[in-house]
């Protein structure tokens, strides 16, 4: 039965990244990748500058070699073969044109490197310069473009040899947020229409959370978490991906003992609350654990409505679209976030250094499994 | 601006006005004296003739000399660029310990005093075999002349995204097939610019050739023959003529370098 499953995955995943370690010198740009990505998945790699991400990539586009470990791609183990030997074209975050070429050369490039005949060449770069509409701008130089334009040739000029798998690194950080937004659904739509495995390096948690179907959070050459958008934004795995989401509150508690049937008493420094025995099924009284409250699940309430909850201050607001991050400070300086809609927050005195109460029911904590085994 | 200060401008003007004077009007002597009827560069200037160009026209030691110095110029052109992009494709592709020292070496000839140079040259030529011959002045000038190519072709690769030499391999082009399709076309106008610069340098080059030619003497060595023998404006016609064409070299050299931004006006 498990030896099924296993195979069931191998020809399911067009990427399987084995135990791989990068180091340069004596630097460990990535500790024990062990991943894989499926046919047809958009895959998203999270992290700030420095985590190890772009190394990944690039040791999938074979521009660097893993220093263990092995990576496979389509089922064949491809640890130092050329780049030009593999089909894994990428979109290059300086997108990395060719300035002396046209439009059109740009993106039949790729295909001559393979020996294309001229005639297929034009042939199938116009259908990839129509695609991308561009064809307009096929004979123009490449720094006669606009950044949205330069961003469709250097699509065209990876897809033009119809592969598997696209590799893109940060390719939309050069542009200005509405053309972000654009491109963002352009790269959405492309990849459901070609059904290819996209692999998209990016420290932007929008674009990530907006387009994957699973993201993985790197920090320090370290997966932190891979799973689907909604699973990382309501289940982070530890203290890092609850940082790096920065929309959870962090709490270090300690059980107090048993709360009715399905729930457990928990003390933090600065109060208490009832944790879900669905979230931490054994427990015993002492014993520490790590857990989240998300902003916008905080409540408010004055402070003479006779709450229960955590006494804060006001230390700051920020607005947010169509709500706002409030910033409190407990009597125990632990700072909170709550996020609330402006017609919420309006009915509160709000004034920086006005106090308030904070809580939440018990359903909205979850444990944060990583810091808690 | 407001904060101009009037005399400091009209000093620095000056300043290079007498520069280029400086420069030029030794140049431009040459030239006027050229065109000048008179045996001896006086004043008052004689009658306009161009007497002295066809004089160094129908001398065939002035012609042996050009050929010698057009045959030179070419091959050390080629043989120079070509050992300058090997350099400078080097510094700029590889990491390895020991490279400022690789590259402090590869651009040292030129701050050698030539005299020094010269007379290391026909030491060594001769021990060989090859002084005096038309390949001792290619290969000496090819030495001179590599480093100003390397400079030239390492300073344009120097404006080239790394990116792009990585995204030509990932997108299937060999070493080979990069070097032919990417590095080469961004690198062409500098190429084009080391080809006429050092050229231009090995056309006016004249110490190094005086110790190794021999019998094979460059255009600048056999002037200084002629100077020996006589003062002629002669001289004067030849002066001109070598100026024009290494001016023209540069131009065109400059005209190359030129920024893309430049090159749009």
């Amino acid at each position: 039965m498990k030896v099924d499953t296993q195979m069931e995955v191998q020809s399911e995943a067009i990427v399987r990244f084995d135990n791989v370690v990068k180091r340069f010198g004596s630097f460990v740009a990535v500790k024990k990748a062990d991943f894989e990505i499926g046919r047809g998945e958009f895959l998203a790699i999270m992290g700030s500058s420095g985590c190890g991400k772009t190394t990944t990539l690039r040791m999938l586009a074979g521009l660097e070699d893993p220093s263990e470990g092995a990576i496979y791609l389509d089922g064949e183990k491809v640890n130092g073969k050329a780049t030009w030997d593999r089909d894994t074209p990428m979109v290059w975050q300086s997108l990395a044109l060719f300035p002396f070429l046209t439009v059109q050369e740009n993106v039949e490039f790729a295909l001559k490197m393979r020996g294309v005949g001229k005639e297929e060449r034009r042939r199938r770069a116009e259908k990839w310069l129509e695609k991308m509409q561009i064809t307009e701008f096929a004979s123009r130089n490449i720094n006669q473009l606009s950044g949205g334009q330069k961003q469709r040739v250097a699509l065209a000029r990876a897809l033009v040899t119809e592969p598997k798998i696209l590799l893109l690194d940060e390719p939309l950080s050069a542009l200005d947020a509405h053309l972000k937004v654009r491109m963002q659904a352009v790269l959405s739509n492309l990849q459901k229409d070609l059904g290819i495995t996209f692999v998209y390096v990016t420290h932007s948690m929008s674009e990530a959370f907006s387009m994957a179907d699973r993201v993985v959070i790197m920090s320090r050459g370290q997966i932190e978490q891979i799973g689907t958008p909604e699973e990382i934004y309501r289940e982070p795995y530890n203290r890092f991906v609850a940082e790096f989401l920065g929309s959870a509150n962090i709490f270090d508690g300690t059980v107090a003992g048993p709360s009715g049937a399905d729930g457990w008493r928990v003390t933090f420094d600065g109060g208490e609350t009832v944790l879900p025995k669905a979230e931490l099924p054994d427990a015993s009284a002492g014993q520490a654990v790590t857990f989240i409250v998300s902003a916008e699940n905080m409540q408010l309430s004055r402070p003479d409505a006779g709450q229960d909850g955590i006494a804060a201050t006001i230390a700051g607001e920020e607005f947010i679209g169509g709500t706002a991050m409030l910033f409190l400070e407990t009597d125990t300086g632990q700072e909170l976030k709550v996020q609330k809609s402006h017609d919420e927050l309006a009915l509160l005195n709000r004034q920086a250094g006005a106090k308030l109460v904070v809580h939440w029911a018990a359903e909205h904590c979850h444990i944060l499994p990583g810091e808690n085994k | 601006m407001g904060n101009e200060n009037r005399i400091i401008n009209g000093l620095l003007k000056l300043h290079i006005v007498l520069c280029l004077l400086f420069i030029f009007a030794p140049i431009a002597g040459s030239f006027v004296f050229s065109l000048n009827s008179d045996r001896f560069p006086s004043l008052p200037l004689g009658t306009f003739s161009t007497d002295w160009y066809r004089a160094i026209w129908e001398d065939p030691l002035v012609w042996q000399g050009f050929g010698n110095t057009l045959i030179v110029g070419l091959t050390v052109a080629v043989i120079a660029t070509l050992l300058g992009f090997g350099g400078a494709y080097t510094d700029f592709r590889y990491n390895f310990t020991g490279k400022s020292i690789y590259v402090a070496l590869a651009l040292l000839p030129p701050t050698i005093p030539v005299v020094i140079m010269g007379l290391a040259m026909l030491a060594f030529l001769s021990r060989i075999n090859l002084s005096g011959t038309t390949i001792s002045v290619i290969i000496a000038h090819g030495v001179m002349c590599a480093p100003f190519a390397m400079a030239i072709i390492r300073l344009r690769l120097s404006q080239m995204d790394p990116d792009l030499e990585a995204a030509s391999w990932n997108m299937g082009g060999n070493q080979w097939q990069t070097l032919r399709y990417v590095i080469i076309p961004f690198a062409k106008p500098a190429i084009f610019a080391a080809l006429f610069i050092t050229m231009a340098v090995s056309f006016d080059e004249f110490a190094v050739a005086w110790f190794v030619s021999g019998l094979n003497e460059t255009l600048p060595v056999k002037i200084l023959g002629f100077l020996q023998g006589q003062v002629s404006p002669r001289i004067n016609a030849i002066g001109s003529l070598a100026f024009l064409s290494s001016m023209t070299l540069i131009i065109l050299a400059q005209l190359l370098l030129r920024s893309p931004e430049d090159q749009k006006k």
